[in-house]
């Protein structure tokens, strides 16, 4: 299976850059999922790598060789669309096949590939339905089994779930990682949602305004987001972000949130009196019976199935969401205390909106809390 | 539909029978003239009772107009043949080389691809007459005057505008993610033309077809100049009617009818497209 790496990639429509120089790699055999918010050029890069849309300037090598002038139906990709694209005047047998015919393969080896990625996608019995006969979830399907049709090497899945409904989403979710495991293709996964990019990629390459903001495994990204932007991204509740100026005493250095100590990462020296955003995500918060909390006002409580989101403000009115699993107990409403643990602060400059990365990155609970 | 009250139900079957009875009348009433002699047409006042006859239809067949004043040949049969040949022809081949480029134009926006298209389409604006001089005296020079190709030809100025840009639009109304997902499959551009652009814009290409058959089979002009007695058409040839010893009514409405036969067969049977074609090319899907 090839590797695919994107060099320096740029696309413009009308003079405005839609992709601006983009490079990035996917190994042989690996899923990465390619996330970014609508408008970020995800569905350009695809058109590129597939050969729809010819950058104006960049590279794209898959297995090493130069696509530059190598026609879409050379590349050797197998493609899922995000509106389907079915054939509507062919059968979804024929819609299925067309991957093999295109090898010119005997009938019964044509029918016999349909039949196997169709068993597989749980499709064989609406085989010969044309595609408006097909409930969303089939037409999905059937587009899915088009592109693993003819076992590609390079697979290039742009958001196949995005068109259907909530529960087939969730059950693919769980059945695409096998279903890709099985084919040993290397993937592009493109996605609007980060649970999906975070539960389906190896590794999360973040596009945003036409470039590559951050490549991480989903933990790094999470962990340890490059920006404001990608920390807001990934993350339901999002992330909650408060302006601070990180301080230091002999303990260590903290951020001031309400007159209380925020014991924070000892490597953020350097961030000691410049403008800060301190991100706290929201399972990072908890209530604390301790006295030296962050005194706060309970304003909601949204109750989830999983889990409960609690909005609190505090005494200099700024909102914060605290998450806790459902069922803990917890000050329903008036007067509380919050505390954060500190090995999960994240330190953002205001200036730049990067993440202010602590010297001794990834350092133990004992050195930040010190 | 449902919710009309029983007046409101009535009135619209009288608008629609109105509307019906104008647009039919005259076919009807030519129908009825071809079964007439010119005795009974002309007669005052004219009545709807009459003996049929079918002398008219039996005279054009069988080439021989027989007035009461003389009896002369004409070569009505021939003209059918012309006009079924000139305008098969014509628009065969403007589907031929009109399919293709309006797929280029929708798909391919190159350099000046505007103007050539609009000045494809500008053949239309231009009075056939102002065309037409200038032409016939090339056709003399090359000798395509007076040839079935040459006819072929110049209706190409009729056929080739209206098929280029009708199904320049129904190629433009198919999703371009189609294409790409066939070729992506790994079919060559041809083969993804052939499958998927050809067969998605079928209605619109048979609604163009039958359109600019239409246009081609009623031309009078070109065929008039450009042609002689033995490559006219049906409009042309019908002029033979009008003899020096008067107006033979009852054989041109039997000639009309037979003119009309064909195209209006076509018509009927291709409804369903053309309806279907015209309406589908004007809502994105």
């Amino acid at each position: 299976m090839p590797e695919l790496r994107i060099e320096d990639l740029t696309k413009r429509f009308k003079g405005e850059a839609v992709l601006d120089g983009v490079s990035l790699t996917v190994e042989d055999g690996e899923t990465l999922t390619l996330f970014g918010p609508s408008g970020a050029g995800k569905t350009v890069l695809l058109r590129c790598i597939a050969g729809a849309v010819d950058p104006e300037d960049g590279r794209i090598l898959i297995g090493g060789e130069d696509m530059q002038d190598v026609a879409p139906e050379h590349r050797g990709i197998g493609m899922a669309f995000q509106n389907f694209a079915l054939f509507p005047h062919m059968t979804a047998f024929d819609n299925i096949a067309s991957p093999l015919t295109a090898q010119r393969r005997s009938r019964d080896a044509v029918r016999e590939g349909v039949e196997r990625v169709a068993k597989l996608l749980k499709i064989d019995h609406v085989l010969s339905h044309a595609p408006r006969a097909l409930s969303n979830g089939q037409k999905q399907r059937t587009a899915l089994a088009r592109a693993l049709a003819a076992s590609p090497g390079l697979l290039l899945l742009d958001d196949p779930l995005r068109n259907v409904d909530a529960k087939l989403r969730f059950e693919m979710r769980l059945e695409l990682p096998r279903l890709l495991a099985d084919q040993g293709a290397t993937v592009i996964y493109v996605t609007q949602d980060y649970k999906e990019a975070m539960a389906l990629g190896d590794r999360i390459a973040v596009l945003s305004d036409g470039k590559i903001a951050q490549v991480g495994t989903p933990e790094e990204i999470y962990r340890r987001p490059a920006s404001i932007e990608i920390a807001r991204l990934f993350g339901d509740p999002t992330i909650n972000l408060l302006d601070v100026v990180p301080e230091k005493d002999g303990a260590g250095v903290f951020a001031r949130l309400s007159n209380q100590r925020v014991p924070l990462h000892g490597g953020l020296e350097a961030a000691v009196g410049r403008d800060c955003v301190l991100g706290l995500r929201p399972e990072a918060l908890r209530f604390s019976a301790n006295e030296d909390g962050i005194p706060v006002m309970i304003e909601a409580e949204t109750p989830f199935n999983e889990k409960t989101v609690t909005l609190v403000v505090t005494a200099r009115g700024r909102e914060i969401l605290i998450s806790r699993p459902a069922g803990t107990p917890a000050p329903a409403s008036g007067a509380a205390q919050i505390a954060a643990d500190a090995t999960d602060a994240l330190l953002f400059d205001r200036a730049t909106q990067a993440r202010i990365v602590p010297d001794r990155d990834g350092g133990s609970t004992s050195e930040a809390a010190a | 539909m449902d919710h009309m009250s029983p007046i409101e139900r009535w009135l619209r079957g009288i608008a629609l029978t109105v509307v019906v009875l104008f647009f039919m009348f005259p076919i009807f009433w030519i129908v009825l003239m071809s079964l007439q002699t010119n005795e009974t047409i002309l007669r005052s006042p004219p009545s709807m009772v009459f003996e049929p006859t079918f002398g008219n239809y039996v005279a054009i067949i069988a080439g021989r107009l027989d007035s009461n004043v003389a009896s002369m040949g004409i070569a009505f049969m021939d003209n059918l043949w012309n006009s079924i040949l000139l305008s098969v022809g014509s628009v065969a081949v403007a589907l031929l080389l009109g399919v293709p480029a309006a797929y280029a134009f929708a798909r391919h926006k190159f350099r000046g691809s505007e103007e050539v298209a609009f000045t494809l389409l500008s053949f239309r604006f231009a009075p056939p007459l102002l065309v037409l001089l200038p032409l016939s005296l090339y056709f003399q020079q090359i000798g395509l005057a007076n040839t079935y190709l040459g006819l072929i030809w110049v209706y190409q100025l009729i056929c080739l505008p209206l098929i280029l840009w009708i199904v320049r639009g129904y190629f433009e109304d198919i999703s371009p993610d189609l294409e790409h997902a066939y070729r992506i499959a790994g079919h060559s551009w041809l083969s993804t033309f052939r499958r998927i652009a050809l067969p998605l814009a079928g209605p619109g290409i048979a609604a163009a077809g039958l359109l600019a058959f239409i246009f081609a089979w009623n031309n009078f002009i070109f065929a008039l100049v450009l042609a002689s007695a033995d490559k006219q058409p049906v409009t042309v040839g019908a002029l033979a009617f009008v003899t020096a010893s008067g107006i033979q009514y009852g054989q041109i409405a039997a000639a009309i009818v037979l003119s009309i036969a064909p195209t209006l067969a076509l018509a009927l049977y291709a409804q369903r497209y053309l309806v279907e074609g015209l309406s589908l090319g004007a809502v994105k899907g």
